[in-house]
């Protein structure tokens, strides 16, 4: 009897799933791309981009009244990209967010949960003619872009100027364009007991961690180079050994830290170096006198040459949208000539549009602080926009980790294995 | 004329009315109102634990990923490749390992620490709320709480090594592959232990006096008497802190990810949960993990029954 009401227990629950699993079909929503009506938007949760947020709801509600948008900050969880990835499965996931991490842009696209902006008639033009050559990298494998290039963090390297005269060195124009004159500069700074670290790059084994030590290097060092390019790792090279070398030597002379740091270090002043973008501008504000360069590379490369990191933030219009074609017109208008200003005034940080420093003169002029990442977001490397794209990062992570950070496993061994890897997982689909 | 006699009739209607009433009581059973005060409970069991369990199993079998609900995927079925990629990872064999590096160092310290404490604890005379609380506080504590006492006593220019001067391990503690695990091992140990002491408290009230004095009549000592007397009465409760500390350990997942951020020095402090986080909900593979999962479920039940086998003894 018992037995028998637990057999026909399972046998339920059993049904029930594979009654559930069985789903899947079902047309997908692009026919309607002319829709029109009120819109739900996504915005970050930083006080800047909440900011900038609600002045641009605003101004587009007043002239629209018919098409109102509705914003909310992002919800809180423990990425934000999970909880995107969460409100695709649900199936209410919001008309825009303006927050789409690009190396998560893969995994929405292949859950289904992601419009194609080129099948607006006039998508492709839009994006090309306001981003112009930073588009490229943001488009699929496909050719199609899958979200509009918003904003980007380029990063530079933050140096503390109190620090460096007490160690000795010029404040104001410190040697710190090659590796070598780098690892002199950091050897100065610890051992005169200016600061406990020269920089220290959080060494923990989140895959998004790469993007802050060995990427902004590897852009520079290569002129442009992303870490895959047409489906095969590209860092399996000279120039992939030499940025390795280099941090290795850091970790191993004590000038980086292994251990990670509860904390902002820089803020601190447990280092003296740190590698950000110009949302660190407004976020050290007076705490620390601070000056930036940009990243070195081995051989030393005219600033205005150099590449980066960009760390960019785009916006993704999902399927989940009952009004697309209101969503592509606000979509355009966040975007826009006089909102990518905005954009600058209020948070700072540099919208991908061409020229920057050309179209916003007044605002560069009274910020020069900005000047040189306004510059500098002319000249970035965008994580490579594959399938399985955090896989491969979080695998490049583990073997960086074991073999840069710890030291326990050479550096040729650790870039051709993970070269391998990361081939066979963006090949995997 | 043929007249039906009462006694007849009755015995009749009696016959087919026990007929009746057994059918139910075959279907029922004895208490069918029983049944219907525990269906609100059996239906979030369903809906809550075997729904998902069978449906893990069914996504660890397929080539799964999450995806919009109107969108056109497919999921084809490809059998038991995903525990082919899941035993040829050396990251799963790291993970396992570390976890049972792990239970080695917690499951028999709670047992042991938690049945010592109870036991002076039901002794104590004085302060004894105080001692009460001051165990069980850690355990509401939160974990994110505790983790940063835990951080400042273990880094790297932490309390314990500058305490340890010279003799302090290098590299340290928390970025140490050997002693990433025992360190997060302690941790669990001390912040589990107020529920487990709970146990064992309310387990000792129920050993009989009798034979405490018999005990001490016959002559033995302290310690005679704890292992001849507390252990063997407290059997019930060891198995079941046996079972729970292997459950809860073998899903650790909160500590390695606050103490070690994401899988401490090269994996050192990985666990399966961790991977799992890892590979379903970031790396968009639920497939993967669902078969960690499965494998992990596999195993804690394996050990669950052996356990059961050498410490529960006749008790069901």
């Amino acid at each position: 009897m018992q037995r028998r009401m637990i057999a026909a227990a399972f046998v339920a629950a059993g049904a029930l799933t594979l009654t559930a699993c069985g789903g899947g079909g079902g047309g997908g929503g692009e026919g309607d791309l002319e829709a029109r009506g009120d819109i739900t938007i996504w915005y970050s949760n930083n006080a800047a981009e909440i900011a900038w947020g609600q002045q641009m709801v605003d101004a587009w509600n007043a002239d629209h009244p018919d098409e109102q948008v509705k914003a909310q900050e992002i919800p809180a969880g423990n990425s934000s990209e999970e909880v995107i990835a969460a409100a695709i499965t649900a199936g209410n996931a919001p008309c825009l967010i303006f927050n789409t991490a690009p190396a998560a842009v893969p995994q929405f696209q292949k859950a289904g949960g992601l419009v194609s902006l080129s099948s607006f008639e006039d998508g492709d033009a839009y994006i090309e003619e306001r981003s112009a050559g930073n588009a490229a990298q943001y488009a699929s494998a496909d050719g199609e872009f899958y979200q509009m290039p918003w904003k980007s963090n380029p990063v530079m390297i933050f140096y503390n100027k109190a620090m460096f005269t007490a160690a000795g060195l010029d404040p104001e124009a410190p040697a710190l364009s090659t590796y070598d004159e780098f690892l002199e500069t950091s050897r100065t700074l610890t051992e005169s007991g200016a600061a406990p670290y020269a920089i220290y790059p959080a060494p923990s084994s989140e895959f998004y961690q790469s993007w802050f030590d060995y990427y902004p290097l590897y852009g520079a060092e290569t002129g442009g180079t992303l870490l895959v390019e047409d489906g095969e790792a590209t860092f399996d090279s000279a120039a992939g050994e030499t940025v390795a070398e280099f941090w290795a030597t850091m970790y191993e002379e004590g000038l980086s830290g292994q251990e990670p740091y509860q904390g902002d270090s820089f803020v601190d002043g447990n280092s003296a170096m740190t590698i950000a973008g110009p949302w660190a501008i407004d976020y050290f504000g007076e705490t620390v006198d601070w000056g930036t360069v940009p990243v070195p590379t081995s051989a030393g490369t005219a600033p205005e040459e150099t590449y980066t990191f960009g760390d960019a933030k785009n916006i993704g219009l999902f399927t989940a949208c009952k009004a697309k074609g209101t969503a592509w017109d606000v979509l355009k208008f966040a975007t826009s000539e006089e909102q990518d200003g905005q954009l600058l005034n209020i948070t700072g940080q540099m919208p991908l549009r061409q020229d920057l420093t050309g179209t916003y003169p007044d605002f560069f002029a009274a910020n020069p602080a900005h000047e040189q990442f306004g510059d500098q977001a002319g000249r970035v490397v965008e994580v490579p926009n594959v399938a399985n794209s955090i896989e491969v990062w979080q695998t490049f992570r583990d073997g960086y980790s074991r073999s840069v950070i710890f030291g326990e496993v050479d550096i040729p061994t650790f870039l051709s294995d993970t070269a391998a890897a990361v081939d066979a997982l963006v090949s995997k689909g | 004329m043929v007249t039906v006699s009462p006694e007849a009739s009755t015995t009749g209607r009696r016959d087919a009315q026990d007929a009746r009433s057994s059918r139910r009581r075959r279907l029922l059973g004895q208490n069918p109102l029983g049944l219907l005060l525990s269906t609100p409970y059996l239906i979030f069991i369903g809906v809550v634990f075997a729904y998902p369990m069978i449906f893990a199993v069914w996504m660890s079998l397929h080539d799964y990923f999450f995806s919009a609900p109107g969108a056109d995927v497919e999921r084809e079925f490809v059998g038991l490749d995903n525990f082919v990629a899941v035993a040829t990872d050396p990251a799963v064999w790291r993970s396992f390992l570390n976890v049972g590096v792990f239970l080695v160092i917690n499951v028999p310290l709670t047992v042991v620490l938690s049945m010592l404490l109870a036991a002076a604890l039901n002794k104590a005379v004085h302060a004894r709320v105080f001692l009460r609380v001051s165990f069980y506080v850690p355990y509401v504590s939160a974990s994110v709480a505790l983790v940063a006492i835990w951080l400042f006593l273990f880094s790297g220019p932490g309390l314990v090594n500058q305490i340890l001067g010279p003799l302090a391990p290098s590299p340290s503690w928390l970025i140490n592959p050997f002693l990433a695990m025992p360190v997060i091992a302690l941790f669990v140990t001390w912040k589990g232990m107020g529920f487990y002491i709970l146990l064992y408290l309310a387990a000792l009230q129920n050993v009989p006096k009798e034979l405490y004095e018999s005990a001490s009549t016959d002559g033995a000592g302290a310690v005679r008497t704890f292992f001849s007397v507390t252990v063997p009465g407290v059997r019930p409760a060891t198995l079941l802190v046996l079972l729970l500390a292997t459950i809860t350990g073998a899903n650790l997942f909160t500590e390695p990810y606050l103490l070690t951020n994401g899988g401490g020095p090269n994996g050192a402090s990985t666990s399966p949960v961790l991977l799992m986080y890892q590979k379903g909900l970031e790396q968009g593979n639920p497939d993967v993990a669902a078969a960690i999962g499965v494998i992990l479920v596999i195993l804690v039940l394996t050990i669950a029954l052996i356990q059961r086998r050498l410490v529960g003894g006749d008790e069901s």
